[in-house]
This record gives C-alpha cells, sequence and structure tokens, in this order.
C-alpha cells in the first residue's frame, strides 16, 4: 500500500480553477428546481401558525374543490403512510427521550412551522392558493420557549409522554476535577448564550419523487447533502423496500449543515407520490424555510478554568444548556457532544468535566449547523482565555502562549481524552501576528484611548482548534451513533485511457470533481481533463456517507488515495507480465511503470487499462478490467487549528461596531487545492463574522418567529466585511497518509471569538466585560450605557448587565 | 412566496394609466419599480386584484433644473438620482441620499416617486422630502394638484394619494446652504433604523427624521431650539421629542431615541460645516 504517496506533484497542491464552475455559474447546471416531469404535481404544506397547539379538526374540503387542486389531506389522512417516525440516528445516551416525530402532525403542532396538512395541485400557485383554504381548528396550548424556563417544575410539556422537557444528559469527566477546581490560585467563571442561527443556504430545500410503477420502484430527487443516508433512513419511515428507492441529489445549493437531514417533505413527497402514482414536486420557499430547516446552534454554556496564579490552566468544566427543539431531527441530540471534547482547544491541563442537557422547546428543531459543536467549544475557550488574562492583567497574547501543546508530529493524547493528530499553535500565531501588525494595532488603540476618541479601537484573538473528518466508525458507535464514518470511492479506468471516479461524497459546493480529479490525475499520471466524477446518485455510488463536518477529502478523498493504490497494484502485475520483468524489477512515478536501469521499457496505466479490457494476455488468475473501490474508515478524527486577529472599531456614541481587520492564519495539514481552502476561509470567516455581529433567530413570547425573512435576520453582505488577509501553515496530518485535515468549518469555528474579543476589548476601559452575540450595534450601545451606570429598559435577552460574565463565582477556590 | 392571483396591465402613457385607474379603483395598485409592493405581495400582505405597470412611461424619468426649483419625474429611479449632475449641485442631498437606498439591484429598479407614493416612514426619501418641503405634482382624470409634503404623509403607508391619482413629479428647492442626510443602519442593505436629514435654506434650519414615528416627521423641538439661538449639541438634545419609534429586533423605542439625538447632532454640524 501507499505506493502512490511519493509520486510526483502536477496537480495537487497547485493553482488549479474549479473544473464545475463554469456549469455551476452560468445557470447550465441542474439544480432541483430545473427538474419537471410529464404530468407533476406540486405539493404546498399547510403550517401550523401556533407554536403549541391541540388539533381538533382538518377541514380540507374548501381546498379540495379550488382549481387544480388533486388531493388535500390531514396527518391523520396520511397517517397509514409511515412505517415509523422521522428518523433520529443519534441516541446520545442509553435514557434519552425520542419523541415519534410524525411527517405530518396528527395531535399537536409543537412549534410555528409543524406540517398539519398537505395540498397536491396542478401549478406551483394554485398548491399555493389551496393551503390558504385549509381549514384547521386549533386550541392553542401555553408555550415554552425559553431552556431554562422548560426544565423548571411545572413548565408545560412539550411531549405528554415524557416527564420532563429534559431529553438528556450526557457527561464526560476525566481527572478529579473537584479537586483541581478546590485547589486552584485561580477559578474564572462565565455564562454566554450561543445565539440560534438560521442556516440560509443559497438554494432553498426542494424535492421531486417519481414514482416507477411497473417496477414499483421510487425515484427520490432531494436537494441534499445525504443521499445515502436520506435512502437507508427513508425507506424505514415508509416501510419501502430500500432497492426500490433511489436518491439523487441534483446539484446543489449549498448546505452548512441544513440538507444533512432527513426532512418531512421528503417523506411526504414519497408518500404522495406512492399514493397518486403520479410525479410529485415541492420546493421550498424562503419563508417557510425560515420556520421548517432546521436552525443551529441555541446553547447556554457554563464555562469555568481553573489556572495557578500565572495562569497557566488546571482545569476546565463545562456545563451546557442545549435547545433541540421541538422534535429530535436527524443528529439533533449529538450537535454538542461534537464539541464536547474542545473545551480545552489548544492548552494543556490536568482535569476535564463536560456536561451538556439537550432540552425540549416549541420551537424549530436544531441539528447541524456549520461548526457543529465546536463553534460552542471554542467561543467558551476563548472568550474564557480572554477574561483569565484580564484577570490576571496579562496580554491575551501572553497567556495563550503560557498554555499552548508544545508543537508535535505524532498523534498524542490531550485531557479530554482525544488523541489530537498533529499541530504546531505557536506557528500560526505568530505568522499572523506579524501579519496583523499587532504592536502597531495596540499603539493605535492607545492613542485612540488616551484621547477619548468616539471611535474605539478592540483587538480579538482566537486561537482555535477543531475536529473534523468524520469519523473512525469504532468511535461513532461508542458514542451511540447510528451509522459508520467510513467513506467510498471506485475508479474505473476505460479502455481508452479516461478515468472515472465514483465518489461516495456528495458535494454542493465544495468542489470535489476538481479535488478528486486533482489526486487521480497525479496518482494515475492521467489528464486532469480526462477525470470524470460521479456523485449524488445512489443507483450509481452505492456506497458512501455523503458530506458533512469537512469530512470529504480526509475520508472520501483518503478512499480515492487508496483506490489508485489499488489500481496502481493490479496494473504492477499486468505491467511486469508484458515487460516480462518481475513485479520487484519495475518502478512506478506519475502513471508509468519502467524496468530499473532500463527506462526506455516502460508501460502508462492507460497501455496496462487497455490491455485489461482486451483480456488477451493477462498473467494467470488476474480479472479483466481495471477497476478498483476501496472503503476507508479512518483511524482518527483530524485537527485542523490557527490563530485568528481581528480588529474592531465601535463608535461609542451609537454602538454601531464594524470589522476593521481581520487575517487568518488557518492549518488544514496539506493541501491539495489552495484556491478551494481560501474560498473555504472567506466564507467560513464571513459566516463567523454574521454569527457573531449579525444574525439571531428571535421568537416573541408565544413562539412566533420574529426575524421570520431576510429583511429582519441580519445575513451580512460584502459591504459589512472587511477584506480578509488570510495565510496558512502546514502541519500534515497524520490521521491519513495525504497529511489533510479539512477547511470547510474552520473560519465559522475560529471567528466568533476573535470579534467577540475584540468588541470587547474596545470596551473593557469602560467597564464592559460580558456581551452576548450577535454583538449588534443596539447590544454595544446598552452595555455602554449600563457600565456607565444608565438604566437600559428590559429587552429579555437584549440585556447585557456589564460584569454579569465575570460574575459570582470568579474567586480563587470559588465553589460554583 | 407566492403572490394570490391578479390582474396585470400595463400602461403606455399617463393617460393611459389614469384610465386604467380610474376604470380599476380601490381594486389597482399601481406598478413602479416594485420593490416595495412585490415583496408584500409576495408575503400576501397585500392582495391587489389588479396592478397597472407604469414602468415604462420614460417620459416620467428625468431631473430637470426648472428656474427656482429642481423637477423630478416620479419614475425616475435611484441610482439616476444619485448621479444627476443637476441635483449634485443644487439639492445634493438627493442625489445622496438616493445612493444611500437599498443595494445597486434596488436603486436600478425602485423609483423616487415609487418610494414616496408608499408612505412607508423607514424610507429615507420621505423624510427628506419634509425637510425640503419638496412639492408633489399629481394627476388625476379630472386635472391636476400640487400637494406640498408637510401635508403628504398621513400614516403608515397612508398618503393625501387618492387611489385614481397618478404621482407625476417631485419638486424640491435649490438649496443656499449646507446638508446632511445620517442613516443609520446595521447592514448597508437595511431600511433606517433611524434616519436623519438636516438641511439649512434660506438662513434656517429643517430636520426631519425617518422610522422615528409612524409618517416621516421634522423634528419642531430641534427647529425651535435652533431658531431661538441654541448650538447644534443643545438642540439636538430635542431630537426624540414627540417621536413614537417602533420597537423590533433592529433597535428598541428607547435605543431609536438616543440615536435621534446623536444622529441629530452629527447632521446638524455637517450641515453648518458645508
Amino acid at each position: 500500500m501507499a505506493q502512490v504517496a511519493d509520486t510526483a506533484q502536477k496537480y495537487m497542491g497547485g493553482g488549479v480553477l474549479r473544473k464545475e464552475d463554469p456549469e455551476l455559474l452560468t445557470g447550465r447546471a441542474r439544480y432541483i428546481d430545473d427538474i419537471s416531469m410529464p404530468g407533476m404535481l406540486w405539493v404546498g404544506i399547510v403550517r401550523s401558525p401556533f407554536a403549541h397547539a391541540t388539533i381538533n379538526t382538518v377541514d380540507t374540503s374548501r381546498a379540495a374543490n379550488l382549481p387544480g387542486v388533486r388531493a388535500a389531506y390531514s396527518g391523520a389522512d396520511l397517517a397509514s403512510e409511515w412505517a415509523d417516525g422521522l428518523p433520529c440516528a443519534w441516541p446520545v445516551t442509553e435514557d434519552i427521550k425520542i419523541p415519534k416525530h410524525w411527517p405530518v402532525a396528527q395531535d399537536k403542532a409543537r412549534f410555528a412551522g409543524d406540517p398539519v396538512a398537505v395540498v397536491v395541485a396542478e401549478t406551483r400557485a394554485q398548491a399555493a392558493d389551496a393551503t390558504e383554504a385549509v381549514d384547521v381548528d386549533y386550541d392553542p396550548l401555553d408555550v415554552v420557549i425559553d431552556m431554562e424556563a422548560a426544565l423548571g417544575d411545572g413548565a408545560t410539556k412539550v411531549h405528554d409522554e415524557f416527564d420532563s422537557n429534559s431529553c438528556y444528559v450526557w457527561n464526560l469527566e476525566v481527572g478529579d476535577v473537584d479537586d483541581v477546581f478546590n485547589n486552584a490560585a485561580v477559578v474564572v467563571k462565565e455564562r454566554y448564550y450561543h445565539p440560534r442561527l438560521i442556516p440560509n443556504a443559497i438554494e432553498p430545500r426542494g424535492v421531486v419523487c417519481q414514482p416507477n410503477l411497473p417496477q414499483g420502484e421510487f425515484i427520490l430527487y432531494s436537494a441534499t447533502q445525504v443521499p445515502h443516508i436520506l435512502k437507508t433512513t427513508l425507506a424505514l419511515t415508509l416501510g419501502m423496500p430500500e432497492q426500490k428507492l433511489r436518491v439523487i441529489a441534483p446539484e446543489v445549493g449549498g448546505g452548512f449543515g441544513s440538507k444533512l437531514n432527513v426532512y418531512a417533505e421528503e417523506a411526504i413527497c414519497v408518500a404522495v407520490g406512492r399514493r397518486l402514482g403520479m410525479p410529485v414536486k415541492w420546493i421550498e420557499e424562503r419563508s417557510e424555510g425560515y420556520l421548517a430547516t432546521i436552525h443551529g446552534r441555541d446553547v447556554i454554556q457554563e464555562m469555568e478554568v481553573a489556572a495557578d496564579s500565572d495562569g497557566k490552566l488546571a482545569g476546565v468544566r463545562a456545563n451546557l444548556k442545549a435547545d433541540m427543539g421541538a422534535y429530535l431531527q436527524l443528529v439533533t441530540p449529538g450537535i454538542p457532544i461534537l464539541g464536547a471534547f474542545l473545551y480545552h482547544g489548544v492548552y494543556d491541563c490536568q482535569a476535564y468535566s463536560f456536561t451538556c442537557t439537550g432540552v425540549f422547546t416549541n420551537k424549530t428543531p436544531t441539528d447541524a449547523y456549520r461548526g457543529a459543536g465546536r463553534p460552542e467549544a471554542t467561543y467558551a475557550v476563548e472568550r474564557i482565555m480572554d477574561s483569565l488574562a484580564r484577570k490576571l492583567e496579562k496580554d491575551p497574547i501572553e497567556i495563550r502562549r503560557l498554555n499552548f501543546i508544545e508543537p508535535f508530529n505524532e498523534a498524542r493524547e490531550v485531557a479530554s481524552g482525544l488523541s489530537f493528530d498533529s499541530g504546531n499553535y505557536e506557528a500560526s500565531l505568530d505568522k499572523a501576528l506579524e501579519a496583523f501588525g499587532y504592536d502597531e494595532m495596540r499603539a493605535e488603540q492607545q492613542r485612540r484611548r488616551d484621547s477619548g476618541d468616539t471611535k474605539q479601537l478592540g483587538i480579538g484573538i482566537s486561537t482555535y482548534i477543531e475536529m473534523c473528518g468524520l469519523a473512525p466508525s469504532q468511535v461513532l458507535g461508542s458514542l451511540r451513533y447510528a451509522a459508520g464514518g467510513w467513506d467510498a470511492a471506485t475508479i474505473r479506468c476505460h479502455p481508452t485511457g479516461k478515468v472515472t471516479v465514483v465518489t461516495g461524497t456528495s458535494p454542493h459546493g465544495q468542489g470535489h470533481v476538481t479535488s478528486w480529479s486533482q489526486i487521480v490525475a497525479d496518482e494515475l499520471g492521467v489528464a486532469f481533463e480526462d477525470v470524470e466524477v460521479l456523485h449524488g446518485d445512489t443507483a450509481i455510488s452505492p456506497l458512501g456517507m455523503d458530506t458533512y463536518g469537512s469530512r470529504s477529502l480526509s475520508v472520501g478523498g483518503i478512499a480515492l488515495h487508496y483506490a489508485a493504490d489499488k489500481i496502481i497494484t493490479k496494473a504492477k502485475t499486468i505491467a511486469a507480465h508484458e515487460l516480462e520483468v518481475s513485479e520487484e524489477d519495475l518502478e512506478y512515478d506519475g502513471g508509468i511503470f519502467s524496468v530499473k536501469g532500463a527506462p526506455d521499457k516502460s508501460k502508462t496505466v492507460a497501455e496496462i487499462a487497455f490491455s485489461a479490457w482486451t483480456a488477451h494476455n493477462l498473467p494467470e488468475g488476474t480479472e479483466p478490467g481495471l477497476e478498483a473501490t476501496y472503503v476507508f474508515d479512518p483511524p482518527n478524527f483530524t485537527f485542523p487549528s490557527g490563530a485568528h486577529l481581528c480588529a474592531v472599531e465601535v463608535d461609542t456614541e451609537t454602538g454601531m461596531t464594524r470589522v476593521e481587520k481581520y487575517v487568518a492564519v488557518d492549518d488544514c495539514g496539506n493541501v491539495i487545492n489552495p484556491a478551494i481552502v481560501e474560498g473555504q476561509v472567506h466564507g467560513g470567516i464571513a459566516q463567523g463574522i454574521a454569527e457573531a455581529m449579525y444574525e439571531e433567530a428571535v421568537y416573541d413570547d408565544n413562539g412566533v418567529l420574529m426575524t421570520s425573512s431576510m429583511a429582519s435576520y441580519r445575513v451580512p453582505s460584502a459591504a459589512e466585511l472587511p477584506s480578509f488577509q488570510t495565510d496558512r501553515t502546514e502541519t500534515p496530518s497524520t490521521t491519513n497518509p495525504l497529511g489533510v485535515k479539512g477547511i470547510g468549518e474552520a473560519g465559522t469555528i475560529a471567528a466568533p471569538p476573535a470579534v467577540v474579543n475584540a468588541t470587547l476589548d474596545a470596551l473593557a476601559p469602560m467597564g464592559v466585560y460580558h456581551m452576548d452575540m450577535p454583538v449588534s450595534p443596539e447590544r454595544v450601545w446598552a452595555a455602554i450605557r449600563n457600565a456607565r451606570g444608565q438604566e437600559v429598559e428590559s429587552r429579555g435577552k437584549d440585556t447585557t448587565a456589564a460584569g454579569s460574565g465575570l460574575g459570582s463565582a470568579d474567586t480563587p477556590g470559588g465553589d460554583a | 412566496m407566492i403572490p394570490a392571483s391578479f390582474e396585470y396591465e400595463r400602461a403606455d402613457s399617463s393617460d393611459h394609466a389614469l384610465e386604467l385607474l380610474d376604470r380599476h379603483g380601490e381594486e389597482a395598485k399601481l406598478l413602479a419599480g416594485g420593490h416595495s409592493l412585490l415583496p408584500m405581495m409576495r408575503l400576501r400582505l397585500a392582495t391587489p386584484a389588479v396592478l397597472i405597470d407604469v414602468g415604462r412611461l420614460t417620459d416620467l424619468s428625468y431631473v430637470r433644473d426648472d428656474g427656482d426649483a429642481i423637477a423630478i419625474g416620479a419614475l425616475t429611479c435611484h441610482e439616476d438620482i444619485k448621479d444627476s449632475d443637476v441635483l449634485k449641485q443644487h439639492c445634493g442631498i438627493v442625489a445622496h441620499t438616493a445612493g444611500e437606498v437599498g443595494d445597486p439591484q434596488v436603486r436600478h429598479l425602485g423609483t423616487i416617486g415609487g418610494s414616496i407614493a408608499h408612505g412607508d416612514p423607514a424610507s429615507d426619501l420621505p423624510t427628506v422630502m419634509l425637510a425640503l418641503d419638496a412639492q408633489f405634482v399629481v394627476r388625476s382624470s379630472g386635472g391636476g394638484r400640487t400637494l406640498a409634503a408637510s401635508n403628504f404623509f398621513s400614516g403608515l403607508f397612508e398618503t393625501a394619494l387618492e387611489p385614481t391619482n397618478l404621482l407625476t413629479e417631485v419638486r424640491v428647492p435649490k438649496l443656499s446652504g449646507g446638508w446632511s442626510y445620517q442613516k443609520f443602519h446595521h447592514r448597508a442593505q437595511d431600511w433606517a433604523i433611524v434616519g436623519v436629514a438636516a438641511v439649512q435654506h434660506n438662513g434656517g434650519a429643517a430636520v426631519a427624521l425617518t422610522n422615528m414615528s409612524d409618517v416621516p416627521m421634522r423634528a419642531a423641538g430641534v427647529e425651535q431650539a435652533l431658531a431661538s439661538g441654541s448650538d447644534a449639541a443643545t438642540a439636538a438634545t430635542e431630537a426624540a421629542q414627540n417621536t413614537s419609534p417602533p420597537s423590533d429586533p433592529f433597535g428598541s423605542a428607547e435605543y431609536r431615541r438616543d440615536l435621534a439625538k446623536v444622529l441629530t447632532r452629527r447632521a446638524l454640524q455637517e450641515a453648518m460645516s458645508s
């Protein structure tokens, strides 16, 4: 194995342009809404306007009589379609409460947006009209919106069948945590609220179901990240033989985790297609997506560190409450667990404790959103490191350097029990500080402080780590995840020398077609243009675990690398046979087998592909054809890291805060395509700044989503963002032979604490030590007023009293 | 995001538009750039039975020096107003503020007439019109009339326009003094959380506020303080007087009142220094 690792790299690491982009950017690529079929009907979903209500009656008669309407169904009408509820594949504890989640609610609606009826019409507009003509009689019930209230005695229950709204409690404890905290010189404890976020992929969700009745087969087209997972789980929900269901993800316009799911509308469209025997289509409206596509984050974190008097960390204790929403979607309970092992960040310590309580509320279910668990952990660690530095009157850079894990090139175990693959945290910080001009920025900050400028400057640091490359299947099993973490690749060498790659990953903007072509072109010595990459169709690519969690390159890409190895191994046998030498006498480089000492005697992989196809002269026992499949199960996660530095300017009169400068030095190991890495970093930082400063899903007391459109839910644009300065260090991963880590989520993980730390750094001289995200102008304004002792009327979560974070338990040996 | 069904009529001329308005009466809405009306229709907050598209009446797209005043055709898009040399020279606040509306796509389709006729208190141009004492030329099949901006905005999305009226022209003065429009918004494309227009004209100062009530409003307290000799900073402390700003996820009423004072001070200082 690993015969190709040293082969000449012509494409890998180079600035290759994305080969899929001309199609994607000019509108020629086929997305879900481009799919149309003869006789196709449109599905419309009637959704509960109430966050919690008993459904008394659903009267579809008025809707059914509208022009073009073919059918209208209540939840009860469709109940016989389901063999089971929608799947939750990550029951994180043995005693977790998993409510039955029917695709269409039958007795109660449990969040505003819960489907309560389905209409089917000849046109999209007719379906939209028909949804308004379904008469549903509700009895509104009390709602629970706030997690802490939901856990209180006598709280209204989201699910009557359970004794409380506590879904699960998950623990991890390493070392004698109490002892470490009781004997520490310094303890800092803070409370952070991580706001609820709406993913906003540029392409809304959509589904087309095509029944193929003579074969009893159904083709489900869906704008999904996970066609393979969808096929298996939906077959169970629908009571359909899995071999009769084929799932196709056409080109997909972004996901950020929101399309890593199995949704009601996917089940509904197959059920309706099955019932009517006609193709049906549903395309999500943006305002509908705000209610019915999963949300992200919504986590309360109590974060605590124990340190010696120099600031050297001894222990970490994190206690989370995570909002599940009204139901458990595919991996809802597991999201906080993806961060559970990272609450010491890139720092050493001896004792480690993590607890998370999952909580049901009458809100849209949460699930994976870019970063998933790791932004929460990174935010908690990087915020509290700044607070520790402030408490000890040290520079935040100094406190980080003091605590960094030393550079390492072999996997090493850390306090939480994980084994980090490789790391050099000093290197990326040094590079970032230089690019940022740290000392000059500090000098400028001091000038503004001294002159009492209304525009103050703040500097924030985030030296982050994350874990990705999901995942070793055994580890997933030990965490009670229902599936494996492997992925698969097939390489098919055609007799003409061209190559088809079949991948189990499911790109939705990442550029796998390009990166996979680079790997195969280098390893098999074929032209980049001659590699075709097929993906996203369970009939073409039967083996796969899809794309999420920055896993595609470090799992699917490695499967491809090993498949190339298998091709070369077989080709070498044939080449040796044809050249009449032993295999040991052959050298391989860049697609050419040559005889050692006689380089003119050689064969290319393309030539061998042809002779393998003709099969006229193969060695004894060799199968004709040159094709190989490899399924790779990674031995470990990968752990990308880096240093992000941010400068913000705060208008202290209005609260307006803007990012003035942003430097990111990321380490994702070896790089296959620098332009793709750069794109991921830019998009990730933008999304992280959005989280830190702009976006928050806000509900009113009745559970109605107030930020229900892009006009009020503030996704920033390029106009709000500075030009990012990016650079890299490269510490190869020890988890895989290409030494690659992952970069899809790094920016989103790193940026929020850098931005908030910068904002607090600007305001600290005014006595503001804590704010929750997003640090919107109003929040900043209110924090300044509070610090000056001016009253601000309470506005729920918007109140950010100065010092409330550096609160009660920050005394040495505090017993919080 | 699918509007309810409606009939669509395209007007070939102002006369044709008036004829269609007479025919369809209150059932109809005029469609210009569509950047306010269409989103409301897509959310089914507006369900007009008929849309009368006046978007192709190119004869109502102009900016002209008209002696004492500048005449702006109601269907002039924000981008053209932003780039108008005549406005930049004689009434720069209008050109500047048009450039603050939405984003480039909105500015290339949205029109000044549409913005004014929509009567949204969060829009920028109505506030500027109020500060300028602008005049609005309105036609109906029975003839024409001219309305003062001060009598035009009557409530949330309500104006003095009758269902059969067509706003054809906006007339603004040639300013003799400085001006400023302070738009405070979180994202470039957002409506103003608060906006303040200040103009100096004929020896006096006018100040008007965006999104501080259900209509654009003059900051009378500020204007009185200035008239009685207060400096900008002192006068600006009166900016929240008699306001009734909304509370929404962008800002509480309390925040908006404080912003109005800060922004008024800044607007006055800029207007007085230019």
